[in-house]
């Protein structure tokens, strides 16, 4: 079985998997970090989402193997102890999910967004959420948070 | 999915013979078409080789008269990049349409290529922009790389290391993208370079990516949106499935190089 070494939210994780596990299987089940969803399975939904080596990607679209000696971050590593992220902070204050099933993966995403453009527009946050699904919300209180949240990272 | 071996070689070489002595050997790279094939069990490769770790895969160099694209070059890094804005903005575009951001940050154009799945982006901007495909065995025109839907000149072993595109006078991709993979049901990419025009259309043809050539031809006449019209496209050859008819996708086709004329 091959080994891989990886750092998920700050801390060295090594395991010996099967080479096709997937990412968000490895994260789920091998390290139990359950904020990370599996909605779709095919790719679509962004659930799943992540950050490797600071760029958001699907984890179930991507190999444990891939990110053999990345920094991955997740849902679980974004507070700061007691502290949520603004982004996190954000979604609550703005009721920014129903359900909340896709919530993690939307906050990823976001997070991503933000990185790398500070006060993106109303239309630049609808076209970054492309990948990102939600069955609840209709979406407005989401773009919502994500323009609190750009007032405040 | 079923299991499978996995290598991560660090040179061409190494990953060229990986892919040879393997039984059923497959190259991944970005893996946003690879791995959902296998999780659906349409394919089921003995072995995978990921070229990420082959270094001289990755990068964009400019000479201001073309663009050189390596391999494993993901569709975010060619969107964002300030020598493809300035040499050839149109494939910035067609970079920056791909799908969704997660899947533009490791989907490479070396994998989009190689695919040549009949509705992807790419494959339109190699055959309008005249790109050179270049393999570790030998270079192709685009011309001769796309062979049929999801077939291209590449042997079963043979690995693709970078896309290069001269610089065209005038070029645009506008798509009319299915709106829930944002896949083209119609994409047409136009290019005009001295007093040629050269029209390729994806998203429409049974064997995938083809050139236009009634269109090419009022086109170099005339390089402007007006020239298309009284052009009919036949929808003999072209796909029909749920989301449109070969009709439909015959009309969208004249919409779009309309389009794609007046952007350029
Ligand atoms: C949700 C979603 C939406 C998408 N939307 C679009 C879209 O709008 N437009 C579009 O064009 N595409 C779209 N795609 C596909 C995406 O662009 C893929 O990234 C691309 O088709 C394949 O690139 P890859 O690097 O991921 O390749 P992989 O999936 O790793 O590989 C694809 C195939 O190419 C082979 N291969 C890869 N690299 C090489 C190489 N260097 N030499 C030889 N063979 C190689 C592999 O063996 C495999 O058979 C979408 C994908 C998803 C999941
Ligand atoms: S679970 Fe990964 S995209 Fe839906
Ligand atoms: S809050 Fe329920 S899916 Fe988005």
């Amino acid at each position: 079985m091959p080994t891989v070494s990886m750092t998920v939210n700050g801390q060295a994780v090594t395991g010996d998997i099967e080479a096709r596990t997937l990412l968000v299987e490895y994260l789920r089940e091998n390290l139990r970090l359950t904020g990370t969803h599996v909605g779709c399975d095919t790719s679509q939904c962004g659930a799943c989402v992540v950050h490797v080596d600071g760029k958001s990607v699907k984890a179930c679209t991507m190999l444990a193997a891939q990110a053999e000696g990345s920094d991955v971050l997740t849902i679980e590593g974004l507070a700061d102890g007691d502290d949520l992220h603004p982004m996190q902070e954000a979604f609550r204050n703005n009721h920014g999910l129903q359900c909340g099933f896709c919530t993690p993966g939307m906050v990823m995403s976001a997070v991503d967004l933000l990185n790398h453009n500070k006060n993106p527009s109303e239309g630049e946050i609808r076209e970054w959420l492309e990948g990102n699904i939600c069955r609840c919300t209709g979406y407005h209180n989401i773009v919502k948070s994500i323009q609190e949240a750009a007032t405040k990272m | 999915m079923y299991d499978f071996n996995y290598y991560k070689p660090g040179s061409l070489a190494d990953a060229a013979s990986a892919l040879a002595g393997a039984e059923d050997g497959k190259i991944v790279a970005g893996g946003m078409t690879l791995i959902p094939t296998m999780k659906q069990r349409l394919a089921q490769p003995s072995d995978l080789i990921d070229l990420a770790a082959v270094g001289d895969l990755k990068g964009i160099s400019s000479d201001g008269s073309s663009v050189t694209i390596g391999a494993m070059t993901t569709h975010a890094e060619v969107a964002g990049s300030s020598d493809v804005q300035l040499v050839i903005p149109a494939l910035a575009a067609v970079a920056e349409g791909i799908g969704d951001p997660q899947v533009r940050n490791c989907g490479t154009i070396g994998g989009s290529v190689a695919n040549n799945d009949p509705a992807a982006d790419y494959p339109a901007a190699c055959l309008a922009l005249n790109a050179t495909i270049v393999t570790n065995k030998g270079e192709y025109s685009a011309d001769d790389f796309f062979t049929g839907m999801f077939d291209t000149a590449l042997d079963e072993d043979e690995i693709l290391t970078a896309v290069k595109f001269p610089k065209p006078d005038k070029a645009a991709y506008m798509k009319f993208p299915n709106p829930a993979s944002r896949y083209a049901m119609v994409g047409v990419c136009v290019a005009q370079t001295g007093g040629a025009a050269r029209v390729a259309v994806t998203g429409a043809g049974q064997d995938g990516v083809f050139r236009a050539s009634e269109m090419e031809a009022a086109l170099a006449s005339n390089f402007a949106p007006e020239a298309l019209d009284g052009i009919s496209v036949s929808a003999d050859d072209l796909n029909s499935d749920i989301h449109a008819s070969a009709e439909y996708r015959a009309h969208l086709i004249g919409v779009m190089a309309k389009r794609a004329v007046a952007a350029a």
